[in-house]
């Protein structure tokens, strides 16, 4: 088992880019509670944690989780949402309300792209990470990371145009 | 993100998970590292010590949910405040001794009951802790002592009267010494 650096140090290092994350997949606006919800699970693994050489990707896998969660919970919900751009079947995740009111430009067009494209750009432009490193806090392959960044790339080129 | 980080450790502490609590506290001689756990106060890091190699070492040995959360440590600086002013003869802060153990801690706790402007010799400690040959031993913990300043190992001279060593170097010892009145 690798030694853990105190919990503060792993805040110190990752908060901005979980927070980058979360207002990446759920909205400036909700991103605060997912990232309390994401360091509270995370403290409450921490100390089973076996390997603490990825914490970024290990946090951001917790932080995607949390996301989907808050998704889902929303979709269950009786909120009503507004520009629903996309044609939604059940609980199914790929298929996601939009993304409440983040203002205008990109962001809100990543918002609305299909949650693993979201995500690998959202790790790719927001957090800087490598390939690498995506397809870790994803769970897929190198190759399947880079082909879901380049999706999500091209059809924002698209929405953009 | 200050506020965020603020409730963040608020919660933690709510759910029981905030296993080691820490802040640095100012001093006269430069920044403390203060530490707690459920417990009471584990660690107090001179201003000549490595912080960060402090927290390493609470992490590996007490638990890595280690925090800095300057609220849990209120009564601790506010005790060491009033030390450091000349206005407090005694501490009253529950400790944790979890980092010492045989010997070593029965010098340590030795060591705490020194009461307030008076000095004991290492052989004396020594005596104390249960074995008066120990001389050497009995230095060795007065220097390993986890939680200066409010556990006085600065009390601990040689026989003759010298000042002996002192973790956060011997002026401060000596200056410690003077706020006692002992010089």
């Amino acid at each position: 088992m690798t030694e853990l650096p105190p919990f503060q140090t792993v805040i110190d290092e990752h908060a901005a880019t979980v927070m980058a994350v979360l207002r990446g997949a759920v909205g400036r606006a909700e991103a605060e509670d997912c990232f309390q919800e994401t360091f509270l699970s995370a403290l409450r693994a921490y100390p089973k944690l076996e390997d603490g050489r990825n914490l970024r990707g290990w946090l951001v896998t917790i932080a995607q989780r949390k996301a989907v969660d808050h998704h889902r919970a929303r979709v269950r919900g009786p909120i009503p949402v507004a520009d629903v751009t996309e044609a939604r079947d059940g609980d199914s995740p790929s298929h996601e309300p939009a993304l409440p009111g983040e203002g205008n430009g990109i962001w809100q067009a990543v918002g609305a792209l299909p949650p693993k494209q979201r995500a690998a750009v959202a790790l790719r432009y927001a957090c800087d990470l490598p390939h690498a490193e995506i397809a870790a806090a994803l769970g897929c392959s190198p190759a399947a990371a880079r082909r879901s960044l380049h999706e999500g790339i091209k059809r924002l080129r698209e929405e953009l145009a | 993100m200050k506020t965020t980080l603020q409730r963040l450790t608020e919660r933690a502490a709510a759910a029981g998970l905030l296993d080691v609590a820490y802040t640095t506290a100012d001093s006269p001689f430069g920044p403390l590292l203060l530490a707690r756990t459920e417990r009471g106060l584990i660690r107090v890091g001179l201003p000549s010590q490595d912080h960060d190699e402090l927290l390493g070492e609470l992490s590996e040995r007490i638990s890595p949910r280690v925090l800095e959360a300057p609220a849990e440590l209120d009564s601790a600086r506010r005790e060491l405040d009033l030390y450091f002013e000349g206005r407090l003869d005694r501490f009253d802060l529950p400790l944790d001794w979890r980092l010492s153990d045989g010997f070593r801690l029965r010098v340590q706790r030795a060591i705490a009951r020194i009461p307030y402007g008076q000095t004991r010799s290492y052989t004396e400690i020594a005596a104390k802790a249960g074995n008066e040959r120990a001389v050497r031993a009995a230095g060795t913990a007065c220097g390993r002592n986890p939680i200066p300043v409010v556990v006085p190992c600065h009390r601990v001279l040689r026989s003759g009267g010298a000042l002996g060593g002192y973790g956060g170097g011997l002026p401060m010892k000596r200056a410690l010494l003077e706020l006692e009145g002992i010089l």
